[in-house]
């Protein structure tokens, strides 16, 4: 057995689960569905940003997050708020009270703009802010978390009891959030219409390349040292501490980058469904975004994108033929995963499937399904390798 | 400070930790000289690994003063104590199960210690070459790439140990590195550790008094937070008090 210990930024078997993972988004999902259906698909794309960090986070890290909601949406507002104005136009809405303000201001008798509303007329700094704010709130969170080393079931509840806090905000604040209904009719960016068909598809492609760069940053990371600190973490976190690491900050890195990413995801929401609303921001969507990350295979970015296709499509699927019975699905899908399959359909991949194909194709000895709950690098890297 | 010495790598003063009234350490002052091998023994419950907590910043200390080269360490986070030159390691063996032996030796290598640092990690020439070096001290040189989950007990202890050895600490302190291992293992633990303390600090806590006499420079004897008995192996063995205490029965 010939091993050398390159970090190697693929090893043959992601890049193939990459290549694969292009043909799909980029290949046959276009092809075979109409604009309607790859627009719907586009969204669900938009959450897989989500699922990629929940894998960072709490696959490698093991850092459970159930308010990830809270940084998609922040995200996605963003992009709502400069696409808001926008169509807010002086001329577009004349028959306000106050002209130029976002119709929902007026409605709740605004009569200027909110000063935070202003740098949003910026695409620039929108474009900044849709990333930036989700990090800066997850750098504050976890810096409050992590320092006084709150972790594991604490840290979930105080993610999502934010999740709950956020929601709560943005609906009361309906002046200056547009409220339940959310921020809506959004129109053209920089006077380019989003909502034709054309439009979709180019944002399709252009949401997709952007997972793209998402799932490169994550996969650089993973095969860094730090994604190994991470792994190390996980399970001897005081070793590492005592190995000269400060914990508490790589928890924060990790825990920002999965929130830049769900900021990503949550602006390109917008635009390609052309709302937001604080239904996207809460406890609910927070918590459908970990199964996403569960059922794809909490182990693997690849896995966390397929996962999230996988539930979202079922969730269309079965809501338009019964619509009361989803909840029941999805709560059995989440613990048929948690029960029978805990690395998810990566897990299957790579423990049942890749084994067996290996066998019929003779390829080597055939890399033993790894028995331990966790399929480390090593492993991959291992099995790469034979 | 008037009473640093600057020859002592570690000053202890007067060190006191209390948890809820209890003081399972209590007053205690020692001080540990370059290249000294010290062996803490005791009963159980005697404060022994409370003083190594102490000493790595794990439990904070009630009172007292712990210096290391002068440094104060009782204010200093964990990692900053062990970037400052303060090795340890845990009773059980604490390994990266998922991890290859060499990642976990990896990790322990002294530099990218930071966020950055960690992303930007190369691993180069200098690592590997120094990573096979201590796989070869800790008789791991053929099981560089097997998962340290695989290992066993007396294999992961040797792991830990060249864990610390990577970081070359200036004092090292180990929590009974031989508890747990076959006849065979301990031999070949105490040659290793013998030739790992050869130039640098060491506190040791250990049971095993062969080993002890073995390996010691001094010995503390520690019982109910204090020291009861200080000095050579010789002298300790035979102090009543100890007899009383510990060795007696």
């Amino acid at each position: 057995m010939l091993i050398d210990r390159k970090s190697r930024f693929l090893t043959r078997e992601e890049m193939i689960g990459f290549a694969i993972l292009a043909v799909v988004i980029f290949l046959v999902l276009p092809l075979a569905l109409d604009t309607f259906r790859l627009n719907l698909f586009g969204k669900y794309l938009t959450y897989a940003f989500v699922a990629v960090g929940l894998v960072l986070c709490w696959g490698a890290g093991g850092i459970l997050s159930l308010g990830q909601g809270v940084f998609f949406g922040l995200g996605g507002y963003g992009m709502a708020m400069f696409l808001k104005l926008e169509a807010s136009t002086p001329e577009a809405t004349a028959i306000q009270s106050t002209p130029g303000i976002p119709d929902f201001m007026d409605w709740n008798q605004l009569t200027a703009l909110p000063w935070w509303w202003e740098p949003f007329h910026s695409l620039a700094f929108t474009m900044i802010a849709v990333v930036i704010v989700p990090v800066a709130v997850a750098f504050i969170i976890g810096v409050a978390m992590f320092r006084r080393r709150v972790g594991g079931v604490y840290f979930a509840i105080i993610t999502q009891a934010l999740a709950a806090i956020l929601t709560i905000l943005i609906i009361g604040q309906q002046g200056f959030t547009g409220g339940l209904n959310g921020i809506t009719d959004l129109r053209t960016l920089k006077g380019w219409d989003i909502r034709s068909d054309e439009a979709k598809e180019i944002l399709y492609f252009v949401n997709g390349a952007l997972l793209f760069a998402c799932l490169f940053v994550a996969q650089y990371v993973r095969r860094s040292k730090l994604g190994r600190l991470l792994i190390a973490m996980r399970d001897q976190e005081d070793r590492v501490r005592f190995s000269g690491y400060d914990v508490a900050s790589f928890k924060v890195f990790v825990f920002c980058l999965g929130a830049a990413f769900a900021g990503i995801g949550g602006a390109m929401f917008t635009l390609q469904v052309g709302f937001m609303s604080p239904t996207l921001v809460g406890i609910v969507p927070s918590i459908e975004m970990v199964i996403f990350a569960a059922v794809g295979g909490r182990l693997s970015i690849i896995g966390a994108v397929y996962g999230t296709l996988l539930v979202n499509w079922a969730k269309t699927t079965f809501s338009e033929s019964f619509p009361e019975l989803w909840l029941f699905g999805l709560g059995a899908l989440f613990i048929a995963v948690v029960m029978a399959f805990p690395n998810g359909l990566a897990g299957l991949w790579s423990e049942q499937i890749m084994p067996r194909l290996r066998k019929r194709t003779g390829g080597g000895n055939g890399a033993p399904a790894s028995p331990a709950p966790v399929a480390g690098l090593s492993e991959v890297r291992k099995a790469a390798a034979e | 400070m008037t009473n640093v010495n600057p020859n002592f790598v570690l000053m202890v003063e007067d060190l006191t930790v209390s948890f809820d009234g209890f003081k399972a350490v209590n007053g205690l002052s020692f001080e540990v000289e370059p290249n000294e091998c010290r062996v803490m023994i005791g009963p159980n419950g005697a404060g022994k690994t409370t003083v190594l907590d102490l000493i790595c910043g794990r439990t904070r200390a009630t009172s007292g003063s712990v210096r290391f080269k002068g440094k104060e360490l009782l204010t200093m986070r964990e990692d900053q104590i062990v970037l400052a030159g303060v090795g340890r390691k845990f009773q059980t063996p604490s390994v990266y199960e998922d991890l290859s032996v060499f990642e976990n030796l990896e990790l322990s290598y002294p530099r990218g210690h930071s966020v950055f640092g960690s992303l930007f990690f190369r691993r180069d020439a200098e690592v590997k070459t120094r990573i096979a070096e201590i796989a070869e001290t800790i008789f791991l040189a053929d099981l560089l790439d097997e998962k340290a989950a695989f290992l066993s007990h007396g294999q992961k202890q040797w792991l830990e140990i060249g864990m610390l050895l990577i970081q070359d600490p200036e004092l090292l302190m180990l929590d009974e590195p031989v508890a747990g291992m076959s006849v065979a293992e301990r031999k070949k633990t105490a040659e290793l550790l013998n030739r790992i303390i050869d130039h640098r600090s060491v506190i040791v806590i250990e049971h095993d008094m062969g080993f002890v006499e073995d390996i010691a420079t001094r010995v503390t004897v520690l019982h109910q937070g204090q020291t009861l008995s200080e000095g050579s192996m010789e002298r300790v063995k035979n102090d009543p008090k100890v007899i009383e205490v510990y060795l007696g029965h």
